[in-house]
This record gives C-alpha cells, structure tokens and sequence, in this order.
C-alpha cells in the first residue's frame, strides 16, 4: 500500500499553477458566499427545513470538483458547495433546491443538499451515511460492463460516515472489484456533536485503507494547495487502474451542524488550534503573498460575487411552489402499476 | 419434459440475458456456483462477465444495482434468502424505491428474493417479508404461485422500469412442476381465479394459494364450492378482482404465511371492508402464521404457518355463519 502524505509547507506551492489555485479560489469564494446567503434566507424564515453549510471545508470540497472530469461521477454530502459548482452544478440548481421552486432538479419533492442531477454523474445523496459509496460503484461497475474505461467516482463523506456498515461493505466492494474509487473523509473532528474519540478508535482513518487493500493518502484540509494536489494525485492514481484510493483531510467545521445548531460543543481552543484556521482566509494570505492578487482585487471579486449569486437567487425566489393539486402523486415511472386508491380522489 | 418453478426462474433469466444486453445477474455464489438453489446453474458459462459473484454485503449490492441501474442497466440482483434483504433493506426503500420519484430517473432492478418457509429452515431462513417492502411507496412486489407465473412475470419483472421485489417461494422451487413455459400470461397487477366457487372467496398468494387450492378440494367433499384468488401481484393489489369474487360469493377468508400484524392480509380486508362492506354476508377473516419468530422443528414449523387444514377450518368458521 503506499500513502502520501502532504501537509503545508510542502513544495506543493511550486506544483499547482497559479490560474489553478485563482480558479479554486474563487469556486471556494462562491460557495462561502453562497452558504452565507442561504444561512441569511434560513434565518428570514425563506428555507423550509434546515440548512447546512461547508464553512471550513471548501478548500477540500473544491479540490475534488476540480479533480473530476464532467464526464466522472460525484456523489457530494452536506458540505459540498464548492465542490458542486466546481463539478458543474449551477447555483440556480442549489437554489431551487433550498427553496423548493418546481423548476429546479428536485421540483420540491427532495431539499436543501439533497440535490443532483444522477443522469449527469452528479448523485442526490439520501440521508443514510455511505449509502451513497455502493451506488458510485455500482456507476463505474456498469461503465465497466459496457466497456466504457476512464471514469473515477468521488464519493464525499465525514468521519462519522466511516462507524456505518455501508461505508464498510461498500469499499471493501470497490477493492474486490478494483473500482476506480476515490472515498473522501473530511475529518472535521465531530459528526453533529460527537467528537472523535466517540466515533473511532484507530490512531488514523486513513491506516483503515491497508485493511481493505486500498491506498491511502492524508492531507491537511486547512490548505488549499495541498488539497488539490491530494486530491489530483488520488484521482489520477484511481483514473490509472490502481483501484479504490481512500483520502482523509484534517480540518474543523466552522460552523454548526445546520443552522440550527450553534456548535457549543466545539472548545475555544480547538477553534484556536491550526485545525480551525479558516481555509478560504489562508488561501486569501497564500495569494497576497504570492502577489497573485491584491487586497483590492479580493474585495473586488467578493463584492461581485456577491452580487452574481444575489442576481442568481433573486428570481429563483420568484419561481412557482410546487403545486399539490397538480402533482403527480406517483412514486413509479411505470404509469398503470401506480396503486390509485380511493382516498386520492379527496381533496 | 417436466419444468420446475425453479428451472422457470432460471429460463426466465436466460431469456433475460438473451435478449437485452443490459441485463446482468449479481448475487452471492451465483456465478460459477449457480446459486444456493441453482437458480443461476450454468449462466456464468452462457452468459461470461454477465454473472458476477457479490461478497457478502446485501447494502452494497442493492446499491450497486441502483448506480447500474441509473447507468442504464438492468440488474437482477439474486439475494440468498429474503430474510437476508433485511440488511439491504434501506438501500432498496430509500434508495431504489425513492430515486425515480425524487429526480426523474427511473429504477430498474429486480431484486430476488427466495423467500417462505421450509421444514427446518428456522428463524433467520424462512421469512416472509412481502409486506414490509409493499409498504414503501415506489416498489413493485410480486409473489407467484405457480410455474407460468415465475416465468413469465420475471421477465416482465426485468423489463419494468421500476425496482421489482421478486418473492419466489423456496418451497415451490422442486415442488412445482409444468408441462411447458408458458408462450403468454396475466399482466403484472392483474390476480387470477386459481379456482371458482361461489360460497367463499379464499384470497391467497404465493405458495398459500396450493394450500388454499387444497383445503377448498376437502371442502368441495362437503358441498362447499369454494372460490380461490390468487394475487399474484400484492403491489399493485388487484382490488377490483378481489371485490368482484366478494360479490360473487359474500364470504371473504384472506390467507397468508407472513407473520399476522398489518401486512397483506390485512390490507386485503381494509379494502374489501371500506370498498365492498355491502357485499359481505358475514366478517371477513383472516390466516396468518404466529406472532413469534418462525420455528425450527417441523412439529412446531407446521403449527406456526396455515396448512390447508387450519386453512379449511378458518373457511368452515365462515361457511357456517
């Protein structure tokens, strides 16, 4: 098994070029400012149900968007906005979601980060932690069978997705068949409120990989440059044939759960440790100091980012509810077996 | 020639695999080794790559067939036996079963279950668990009861495009035999008349339709002509077939091996009572197995379940009011 290992610091600076980071950042900005106008709407009383946010995790979640080809499958969890739109989807698509407009993918039937368009590899994930790994490897298994070669499949998970049976069967399903796989834990140090030393036992989660015959690589999530290089080599490694790659970031969620969750469980100093340092605002540092960009410049591409994902959202908030009278309340695609049972003529 | 309900559902699989390209088979021990009950004997040979041997991992393979399935294949997936589904369970109720209606992409996998009880088969190799998966929205489930019917309704099985739960009856497997294959059939959602009568009407599917057939032969010695529906198909349930007995014969008995709280029987009788009550002559009853989990000795096994005995005795309860 071989691991890799890359950490701030590391010469990783010299390997990604400067448009790849400005364009990781600027994905990582966007999905930070979009979380933080769908936390503004959830708090006016705009989102139904509850809102989850990727705050600390972009530089990880953009790393995996960018890796991917479009014609790749990913399968995100609830903090993936920045690999989303790096990936492909589009911000009307993330908010007809949150607002349940009857235009968006999920036409109000499914919500918030439960959102994809599978046709296109981008997988709605279910609530259901690693339920989502078997279905990735069910893509790329039947890609296989029709002799299509080339694809990876990314699947997002947090730590807390490793204690499931799911996330056990499934990538010890994609060693035996040698699926080119890559399984990304954002260890973010709690799953809701249960911090590690509740959740594993393994001095590392990565060192689960030689367990299940599959490589491993570990990364320091804080840092962009290192994400994307992880990120690059696990889904080149995977993309050559050399089957399932297993990468786990170290970070800290800088947020709740979901909105409604305020994080008390998470210390002071935790949050003062490198751990909590906030990934958008080193790499905003990274590029001054590279003279990439200018304070002046970051705050122009923040004002105007704002104002693309205010004009994005604006008519979105204009678009038609979903309307139950017109619903068609069928769950098969195959017309003459839906049951039509007398309690459905009632209105 | 004589043909199995077994050697059906194995040529209905060939004949899947023949014609259309995106069907595979994937399971425990199907591919070189056929199956635990051969189900799949010789389709790895016939069909290469095509029968692939899953570890034992029953969340994995439903999800795997689900990504196949959105990749356009057409996975049939062969669990050993039904009670194992369980672990599978919630990739194939919020997974398979919730995927087409939440992004417009349909399902289509079939999943086999060999299910229902056999003499020594004990708790954890005899269930009967039809009902739970007729309780989620999104699911087709399917019980045939006879030869014909395990041909002909896998292969539409396959050919649906929604996740199809497949009940094949593990005692029906040897002990069922046909002439030939059937050249034409019922469409799936449609129940049959096994039998017709005009005193009783005995709803029953699987493998209680024989013991329906059964007790209503003793009963047609003592003058009762009792008519037998066979569901086929519990989801979608054919209500209108059963009413249309009910209003034939005012006497409705309902049949079933599952365990007896909720499930088919039951919804059968909260049917016919909320959309027939004024063809009824008498209370609708119903026959389930016991409230405890299914034992292992046969002595205890034939009490727990309907036999065409106690299925008789339930009937003459009915006749006699």
């Amino acid at each position: 098994m071989s691991q890799t290992v890359l950490e701030s610091g590391d010469t990783a600076d010299t390997v990604v070029s400067s448009g790849k980071y400005l364009t990781a950042y600027r994905y990582m900005l966007r999905a930070r400012l979009l979380d933080d106008k769908f936390a503004a709407l959830y708090r006016a009383g705009k989102i139904h149900g509850g809102v989850f946010l990727g705050r600390g995790q972009e530089a990880l979640s953009v790393a995996i968007g960018l890796a991917l080809k479009k014609t790749d499958v990913f399968a995100p969890l609830i903090r993936d906005a920045a690999g989303r739109l790096a990936f492909g989807e589009t911000v009307a698509d993330a908010a007809r979601t949150y607002l349940g407009s009857s235009l968006g993918p999920m036409r109000g039937r499914d919500g918030n980060v439960h959102r994809g368009r599978p046709r296109d590899g981008l997988l709605p994930m279910i609530s259901h932690l690693g339920a989502m790994i078997s279905v990735v490897n069910g893509i790329l298994f039947a890609r296989r069978l029709k002799g299509i070669s080339g694809t990876v499949g990314a699947v997002a998970l947090g730590e807390g997705a490793t204690s499931t049976g799911a996330f056990h069967e499934a990538l010890n399903q994609a060693a035996v068949e040698k699926l080119p796989l890559v399984l990304v834990v954002a260890n973010n140090q709690f799953a809701y409120s249960t911090p590690n030393d509740r959740q594993f036992a393994c001095a590392d989660l990565a060192d689960k990989a030689a367990g299940y015959g599959v490589e491993s690589h570990s990364v320091d999530g804080t840092d962009l440059t290192a994400c994307l290089q992880t990120l690059e080599a696990a889904v080149a490694r995977a993309r050559a044939g050399h089957g399932p790659q297993l990468v786990v970031a170290q970070l800290l969620r800088l947020c709740g759960h979901g909105e409604h969750d305020d994080a008390g469980y998470i210390t002071p100093q935790l949050k003062n440790s490198a751990l909590g340092r906030d990934c958008l605002k080193l790499a905003e540092d990274f590029l001054v100091g590279k003279k990439w960009a200018d304070t002046a410049q970051l705050a122009v591409w923040r004002s105007e980012t704002i104002r693309e994902i205010d004009d994005a959202v604006a008519p979105v908030q204009r678009e038609p509810a979903p309307d139950p009278f017109t619903e068609e309340w069928q769950a098969l695609s195959t017309k003459h077996l839906n049951e039509i049972r007398p309690d459905d003529f009632e209105i | 020639m004589s043909i199995t309900y077994l050697d059906a559902i194995r040529e209905a699989q060939a004949h899947a695999l023949r014609d259309d390209p995106r069907v595979f088979i994937y399971g425990q021990d199907v591919a070189a080794f056929g199956g635990a009950f051969k189900a799949t004997k010789n389709l790895a040979v016939e069909f290469p790559g095509r029968v692939i041997d899953a570890p034992i991992s029953e969340d994995a393979i439903i999800g795997m067939a689900v990504g196949a399935a959105i990749e356009g294949l057409r996975p049939i997936i062969e669990m050993q036996f039904a009670d194992f589904s369980t672990v599978g369970f919630n990739q194939i109720v919020n997974q398979a079963a919730t995927l087409f209606w939440r992004t417009n992409v349909p399902c289509p996998i079939t999943v086999r279950l060999p299910f229902g009880g056999t003499s020594g088969g004990g708790p954890f190799h005899s269930q009967s668990i039809e009902a739970i998966y007729a309780h989620y929205p999104g699911l087709v489930v399917l019980t045939p009861a006879t030869v014909e019917d395990a041909y002909s309704m896998l292969i539409e099985a396959v050919a649906i495009d929604d996740p199809v739960i497949f009940c094949e009856h593990k005692f029906l497997y040897r002990h069922l035999k046909a002439e030939k294959l059937p050249s034409e059939a019922l469409p799936i959602g449609k129940a049959r008349i096994a039998r017709e009568g005009r005193d009783l009407t005995i709803v029953a599917y699987s493998a209680m339709v024989h013991d329906a057939l059964e007790a209503a032969t003793e009963l047609a010695t003592e003058g009762w002509q009792v008519e037998v529906v066979d569901l086929r198909s519990i989801k979608p349930l054919d209500t209108d077939t059963i009413i249309a007995s009910v209003a034939r014969t005012g006497r409705l008995l309902c049949v079933g091996e599952a365990f007896p709280w909720g499930g088919v029987t039951a919804e059968v009788i909260a049917r016919v009572s909320s959309e027939g009550f004024g063809l009824l002559d008498v209370p609708p009853q119903r026959l389930n197995a016991k409230d405890t989990p299914i034992p292992y000795h046969p002595n205890l096994w034939l009490a727990h379940r309907p036999t065409p005995q106690t299925v008789a005795a339930a009937a003459r309860n009915l006749l006699r009011q």
